[in-house]
């Protein structure tokens, strides 16, 4: 870290003292932030290398004429309507549940902050394979019959997330005086939540999305151990059939889901920056452009 | 809870001889503001009891569960005792190993490869590329993971094969894929990338204001992150580092498709009582590791809430 290029090498680096290393920052040039910098380079190509070999491993694995027959196999479009309908019903409820939670407790409960915070990690850190152990156990008849105990225990999955992107975007702008304002031109609640806060939480709302969105197409283990064939565990349960062509199933599924989160980002992106909201960052909304160009 | 306490009673004035007919004012405004702030609390109220619902009845179940005999569902300690010693004990220590090695090096790596994307101001197509890549692959795991790295990693893998083409031989030292150490290369996939999307925010706190008077105090970029950037990013870091622990102690999919029996690990064994793999007698005992999961979990966010607090502070 000590190789940051950084602004203290406005005092020459001849009187860099301590031994610390400077990285490849050029003597005597001023290291600017902006700049793609020695380290910089070298941290992104070590995890390129990292990430991308292992994904042209398997490319090479499983054959280019695998990725075509994917879609043709048994199974593959009923596991994957469930997978994409599950998302859509975890990704209402988690906005549903959780946006208007988390409006409230920035305008009226803003000590909660932190325990809020607490108790929205923690689904995180408490193993799936816990959780659905004691899901089963509790869950009504009614609901264990069906694949949607999955998209319900979802939205506690995606919490973690969802609240951090609402969190994020709701600091990024002046939640308290716009509803303030609102209500004293005669804003009802309900107008005020349609009309200001959500407008400027769109992007916040489209990273939660997303996040959510990539969980629950991921998502294995309760899926699996509830016995239900979601796309991931169709592709595990093909791999026994076909190994190349369940390799390229899931290889497929990466890179869709990729691209549909870029594509989500691009678009919140544009619209955001025509309504004047942050960039869509996933978890932290914060950057914004500082409204000094328009 | 906080509420109660910080809910104002409502501006009654404090001079007394201008209401004398206000004899007592203190018990009807303590009861309008505990009034007032429990219908505040009602906001809250949807959120709680889903959380109350989806998360809090499983565990209490699971909790329950492991002190109850499978026959007859009385108190029992046995599935406790069970769970702490030979194979599961042997499970919980792997378990714990395994997590400590692949939290702390992808926090590590994690960090530094989101500040290499954070700090690069002008590659805004960078970092949405990169962004939208770490949640993609965060979500990653399972058998499709596990055969990436066999096909790359594997005795016959590509890398394996270059490296013995180079010299190298990964396997003649003793590097394989099935131990503790390869498992841990190979959840560092979804692990570096999860830390990437948890450490983006506590990044964003670094103030560019306060690197700037560091400068102009003539502090050189070292002493910068020893005295600015360091102190306040080392909370969250840790914090974010107990969350890969926790992350990789729960990981299920992965471990169940590389470890296959070769290493006891907690979560597998769990799965297994699910399974219906289970002698006579034992039902619960799963129960009681999912207890063992919980306490582990448990110490590490006491420490999680006491660092976030302090990163908190620093960072206000």
């Amino acid at each position: 870290m000590a190789a940051v290029a950084g602004a203290g090498s406005q005092l020459g680096d001849g009187q860099v003292a301590g031994g610390q290393p400077r990285g490849g920052l050029p003597r005597g040039r001023a290291g600017t932030r902006d700049g793609f910098t020695p380290w910089r380079w070298l941290i992104l190509i070590v995890a390129g290398v990292y990430f991308l070999i292992p994904l042209y491993a398997a490319v090479r694995f499983a054959g280019w004429g695998s990725f075509g027959s994917v879609v043709h196999q048994s199974g593959f479009t009923s596991s994957l309507g469930l997978s994409v309908r599950l998302a859509a019903i975890t990704t209402v409820i988690t906005l549903v549940l959780m946006v208007p939670t988390a409006v409230y407790v920035h305008l009226r409960l803003p000590r909660l902050r932190r325990l809020m915070e607490g108790i929205t990690i923690l689904p995180i850190v408490i193993p799936p394979v816990v959780l659905i152990v004691g899901l089963l156990q509790v869950a009504p008849g009614f609901l264990k019959g069906t694949p949607y105990l999955l998209a319900l225990i979802y939205v506690v999955l995606a919490m973690p997330f969802a609240y951090r992107s609402l969190d994020a975007g709701l600091r990024a702008f002046d939640l308290k005086t716009l509803v303030e304002a609102s209500n004293s031109l005669g804003g009802g609640w309900g107008s005020t939540l349609w009309r200001i806060v959500l407008p400027n939480l769109r992007t916040a709302m489209l990273s939660a999305t997303v996040l959510t969105v990539a969980l629950v197409l991921g998502e294995y283990t309760m899926a699996s151990l509830d016995l239900y064939q979601t796309f991931p565990v169709w592709i595990v349960v093909f791999d026994q059939t076909s190994g190349p062509i369940s390799v390229a199933a899931s290889l497929l599924a990466l890179f869709v889901t990729w691209l549909f989160l870029l594509v989500i980002t691009v678009l919140g992106t544009r619209q955001a920056r025509r309504t004047g909201g942050g960039e869509v960052n996933l978890f932290a909304v914060a950057r914004r452009n500082s409204g000094r160009t328009s | 809870m906080d509420e109660l306490v910080t809910a104002e009673a409502p501006g009654f004035p404090s001079d007394p001889g201008a209401r004398p007919g206000v004899s007592a004012p203190e018990p009807p405004s303590r009861a309008a503001g505990a009034l007032r702030s429990a219908r505040r609390a009602l906001g809250v109220v949807p959120f709680g009891v889903y959380m109350a619902l989806g998360l809090g009845a499983p565990l209490i179940a699971v909790v329950v569960g492991a002190f109850q005999s499978p026959n007859g569902g009385g108190f029992t300690l046995s599935n406790v005792k069970t769970a702490t010693s030979g194979v599961y004990l042997h499970g919980f220590s792997q378990s714990i190993v395994l997590s400590v090695i692949a939290s702390v090096l992808p926090g590590i790596l994690g960090l530094l490869l989101a500040y290499a994307i954070w700090s690069a101001r002008r590659g805004a197509v960078l970092r949405r590329v990169a962004i939208t890549a770490s949640a993609v692959f965060a979500n990653f795991g399972g058998v499709p993971l596990a055969f990436l790295f066999i096909a790359t990693l594997g005795s016959s893998g590509l890398a394996t094969k270059w490296l013995n083409d180079l010299g190298f031989n990964l396997y003649g030292h003793g590097f394989s894929l099935y131990t503790l150490s390869g498992v841990a290369v190979v959840y560092m996939y979804f692990q570096i990338p999860l830390m990437v999307l948890v450490i983006l925010p506590a990044l964003e706190g670094l103030r560019p204001a306060w690197r700037e008077a560091a400068a102009n105090m003539g502090a050189r970029t070292w002493q910068y992150w020893r005295h600015v950037g360091g102190p306040v990013l080392l909370p969250s870091f840790l914090g974010c580092v107990l969350l890969l622990f926790g992350s990789s102690l729960s990981a299920y999919a992965t471990a169940e498709a590389m470890t296959s029996g070769t290493i006891p690990l907690t979560s597998i064994q769990i799965g297994s009582f699910l399974n219906g793999n289970v002698l006579a007698g034992q039902q619960n005992v799963g129960k009681a590791l999912g207890l063992g999961l919980v306490v582990i979990i448990a110490v590490a966010m006491i420490l999680y809430v006491i660092l976030q607090r302090r990163a908190a502070r620093w960072l206000q």
